[in-house]
């Protein structure tokens, strides 16, 4: 994916697009083999250190990187 | 014989001359033809009988239709004699006549030479005759040809198989049968081993020949090798116009307003809990809480004493270095009381009272001493330069040192454990001070003036922390040097006073001269002059004196607490100290920083200028430093102790709660909380003398004891009695200090009475805290809150109802 908008540097950005681009287009064809009526809506990563939430659309994708709260 | 008619005969020579075919004369080669007449040879035949010659042919003769016979000459015996008799007429007439024919046709060829020889002779002509037809001669193959034609032998049977008329055009079904399945329907020739047919092989000949199976093949492998290749690549972006475009697309709008309200629901959640939370770990570690209590214990790590300075001393304070693992320092002084002091001050004038410091690697030889002017009750490290160090005398001065000189040596106290190092600049009867097995004694840089310090004992010193100062005032205001330069103490002469490290505004002579002087060797200053400013002129900033309202008698603080502190918990905080320390060892700051004045500092609002003090009547006093119109008076006032308190420390996790330790209970303060202490221990059957807050667990603490025990007290555990104590040493414990010197290793400093310096690692238990423990220790501080403000509006209420 390409970033239209970031908060983060740029680096960092490019990276997070493609990868996560990459990711939810196998997240969304999974799902739809399973069920073909479904569709993902909303794919959330929990890792050690971030919670990374990506909201995904027909062409665009939201993505969301948070610390935990403490 | 293929001639039937031809019969050999031999002529005997009578008989050739009865017959008058004499060999040679009659007969000859060309002329062997000799007619006989048959009647004569029947008349030779009854004269001579047997003899003779035509006996054989006997029959033949008789038999014979013609006259005459023919006898032929064989010259060449033919037939085996010299002559045989034709037997047939026709015969006779075919060997008469062809010889004719032959002569006849030697003539023509004779004639056909001739004519060839002439090549123009005409050749006789070749009469044509067309073929006779005659009559049959059976020569007996017609017998060959019967017994060759095949003809039946025997008659062919016939069978005439016919059905019954009303099965007429009935389908028919055939059936088969197996011919062997019924007996005698056939008979067979069974084969037998016929023996006589039967020929043994005995010996073979047989010829072998061994070849190997040869065969070439060949394949072809491919050689793969590793071959290093690169790819540059770089991601696809946007350019500016294009990103504003698609900002600005509705398409993109539309994609938010229906992505938003899923990633806000998300967020949320996030919000409202903790999502890191591993549930498994936990878990795991409330049980390990409820573990036993043997590991629950201090070890004995090491104790460090010296005889020669240490007799008949006590240890007053210790304290940690730091930044140097390993290093702990300890102040001495005399185990006197007020009456005894007085009785022998001309003595103890002659004994140095010293600080001294020892390290892990040498248990038996201090490596650091401080000289102090008078016994030293109270000592600091400066957070931000470990190597000032601020003291508290027994006569009310404040000593400063400098050890920056011998910060390599302590660093290096480790692998230098006998080997003394030399250092660079310092004179030469301090080299041969440090040749021996003394260690090096530093003196100290300055001391306050006698006139404006304590009157008496200072019994506390505290470093102010580095991110604000106070002016003179008492307001606070950021510190732009990010240096710990002010100290506060306190005496029990009902004074608290302010100190700054730093250079006043009075001139002061320029300090080129003083670093020459420091490396000339001249009257001596054998100290590192960073305090020559202060140097009996010092001035306390600020004096705050405790006075009670109604009565005349001022509080007499034994210990202060400021809310700001610093702590040295955090081992991470070294990188920042050390990064400070590079700073100031390039050059002596504290005498050329002057106090900037308060309109340039920023004033900071929200650093809290509220401390607390424990009395040497065992009351504990919470007031405000920050100076007022109004004469000062203290805000909060609780007689809680019914001695001396010796102790008053804020916990190093929650900033507003404090502990106090008397002499026979302690009291557990929250700053705020006007109606009294959040907990307060029963009466305990032995004295008190010190205690500690752990450095790692929020809710324990260490409670040194008169007769030499450490109880360590556990709020999660038991609020009523001590979770665990230890007997440390026989006589009474005069200070506790903890340490972290690791992740791993936590020491626990315990000085007693006879000189002894215990260094004992906290066990794992101890030093590690639970999971929740600092929610749950939170958690029960609020309870004791909330229940003392329970029972304030159950007092009103009861008031109120003894009124009714």
């Amino acid at each position: 994916g390409i970033p239209i908008r970031t908060t983060l540097d740029n680096s960092t950005t490019v990276q997070y697009a493609g990868l996560l681009h990459q990711l939810t287009m196998r997240a969304r064809s999974t799902v739809r083999d399973i069920d073909p009526q479904n569709d993902l809506t909303f794919l959330r990563i929990r890792s050690k250190k971030h919670e990374i939430m990506v909201a995904p659309d027909n062409e665009y994708l939201l993505i969301v990187i948070q610390n935990p709260c403490e | 014989i293929g001639h039937p008619e031809i019969f050999p005969l031999v002529f005997t020579t009578q008989t050739q001359e009865i017959f008058k075919c004499r060999v040679d004369e009659d007969v000859t080669k060309e002329n062997c033809f000799k007619l006989i007449k048959k009647e004569d040879i029947i008349e030779d035949l009854k004269a001579r009988a047997a003899v003779s010659d035509f006996h054989p042919v006997k029959k033949i003769v008789q038999e014979y239709p013609g006259e005459e016979l023919l006898i032929v000459f064989d010259v060449e015996q033919q037939y085996g004699q010299n002559f045989y008799l034709v037997a047939t007429e026709e015969a006779k007439e075919n060997l008469l006549k062809p010889p004719e024919v032959a002569e006849e046709e030697e003539e023509e060829e004779e004639k056909e030479k001739e004519a060839d020889e002439n090549k123009e002779g005409t050749l006789e002509e070749f009469v044509y005759k067309p073929p006779v037809r005659k009559p049959w001669v059976s020569l007996g193959s017609e017998k060959e040809v019967e017994e060759e034609s095949v003809k039946d032998t025997a008659s062919k049977t016939k069978y005439l198989i016919s059905r019954v008329r009303r099965k007429f055009g009935a389908p028919v079904t055939f059936t088969d049968k197996n011919a062997s399945s019924v007996k005698d329907t056939y008979i067979e020739c069974t084969s037998y081993q016929d023996k006589t047919f039967s020929i043994k092989l005995l010996e073979k000949d047989v010829g072998a020949q061994i070849v190997p199976k040869v065969r070439e093949n060949s394949t072809q492998t491919k050689w793969t090798y590793p071959k290093n290749a690169a790819i540059q690549y770089f991601p696809r972006e946007f350019s500016d116009e294009e990103k504003k475009e698609s900002l600005s697309s509705k398409k993109l709008k539309e994609f938010i307003t229906s992505v938003l309200l899923r990633m806000e629901i998300a967020l949320q959640q996030n919000e409202i809990m903790n999502v890191f939370v591993d549930d498994w770990r936990a878990l795991a570690e409330d049980e390990s809480s409820y573990g036993s209590k043997s590991d629950i214990y201090l070890k004995e790590y090491q104790s460090f004493t010296d005889l020669h300075y240490l007799k008949d001393r006590t240890i007053s304070c210790v304290c940690w270095h730091p930044n140097i693992y390993g290093i702990i320092a300890e102040s001495a002084t005399e185990r006197l009381s007020y009456d005894e002091r007085v009785d022998l001050s001309g003595k103890l004038l002659l004994q140095k009272s010293v600080i001294l410091f020892w390290s892990f690697s040498d248990p038996l030889h201090p490596q650091l001493m401080l000289e102090c002017p008078e016994d030293i009750y109270c000592f600091q490290f400066s957070p931000s330069d470990p190597n000032i160090i601020a003291g508290g005398c027994f006569n009310g001065q404040v000593v400063l040192w400098d050890i920056s000189q011998y910060e390599e040596k302590l660093r290096n106290a480790k692998s230098s454990a006998g080997v003394k190092k030399t250092d660079v600049n310092l004179p030469s009867f301090i080299q041969a001070q440090q040749c021996g097995t003394e260690p090096p004694l530093v003196r100290y840089c300055a001391v306050s003036s006698i006139e404006y310090s304590h009157r008496t004992i200072i019994t506390d010193i505290h470093w102010l922390p580095d991110f604000f100062e106070v002016n003179r005032m008492g307001a606070t205001f950021e510190n732009r040097a990010e240096i710990c330069v002010q100290l506060v103490t306190c005496s029990p002469d009902c004074s608290i006073l302010f100190w700054d490290i730093r250079g006043t505004k009075l001139p002061v002579q320029p300090l080129s001269d003083k670093n020459k002087e420091e490396k000339i060797i001249d009257v001596l200053p054998d100290f590192p002059d960073t305090f020559k400013h202060l140097d009996l002129t010092w001035k306390p900033l600020i004096k705050i004196n405790l006075c009670k309202s109604d009565t005349s008698v001022d509080y007499s603080p034994i210990r202060i607490s400021l809310t700001e502190e610093y702590y040295h918990y955090k081992t991470s905080d070294k990188m920042q100290s050390q990064n400070k320390l590079v700073e100031l060892n390039k050059e002596s700051p504290y005498a050329e920083i002057s106090v900037p004045s308060g309109k340039i500092l920023k004033g900071l609002e929200n650093v809290s200028t509220n401390f607390f003090v424990g009395t040497e009547d065992g009351e504990i006093i919470y007031s405000d430093w920050k100076m007022e119109r109004d004469s000062k008076k203290p805000s909060q006032k609780h007689a809680v102790h019914d001695g001396i308190v010796h102790t008053v420390q804020r916990s190093p996790f929650f900033k507003d709660i404090v502990l106090s330790v008397g002499p026979w209970n302690f009291a557990i303060w929250k700053e705020g909380l006007a109606t009294g202490p959040i907990l307060q221990s029963c009466c305990s059957a032995v004295r008190y003398t010190v205690g500690q807050w752990s450095l790692t667990r929020p809710g324990v603490f260490f409670i040194g004891r008169e007769d030499g025990n450490i109880d360590i007290w556990d709020l999660l555990e038991k609020t009523h009695e001590p979770s665990q104590f230890q007997s440390i040493s026989i006589s009474m414990i005069t200070c506790i200090r903890p340490w972290i010197a690791s992740a791993k290793q936590q020491f626990l400093a315990v000085s007693d009475d006879s000189g002894v310096l215990h260094v004992l690692e906290i066990s794992w238990t101890l030093s590690h805290p639970s999971s929740n423990e600092h929610a749950n220790v939170l958690h029960y501080f609020e309870r004791e809150v909330e229940y003392q403000k329970y029972y304030e509006q159950r007092q009103e209420f009861r008031a109120k109802e003894r009124i009714e």
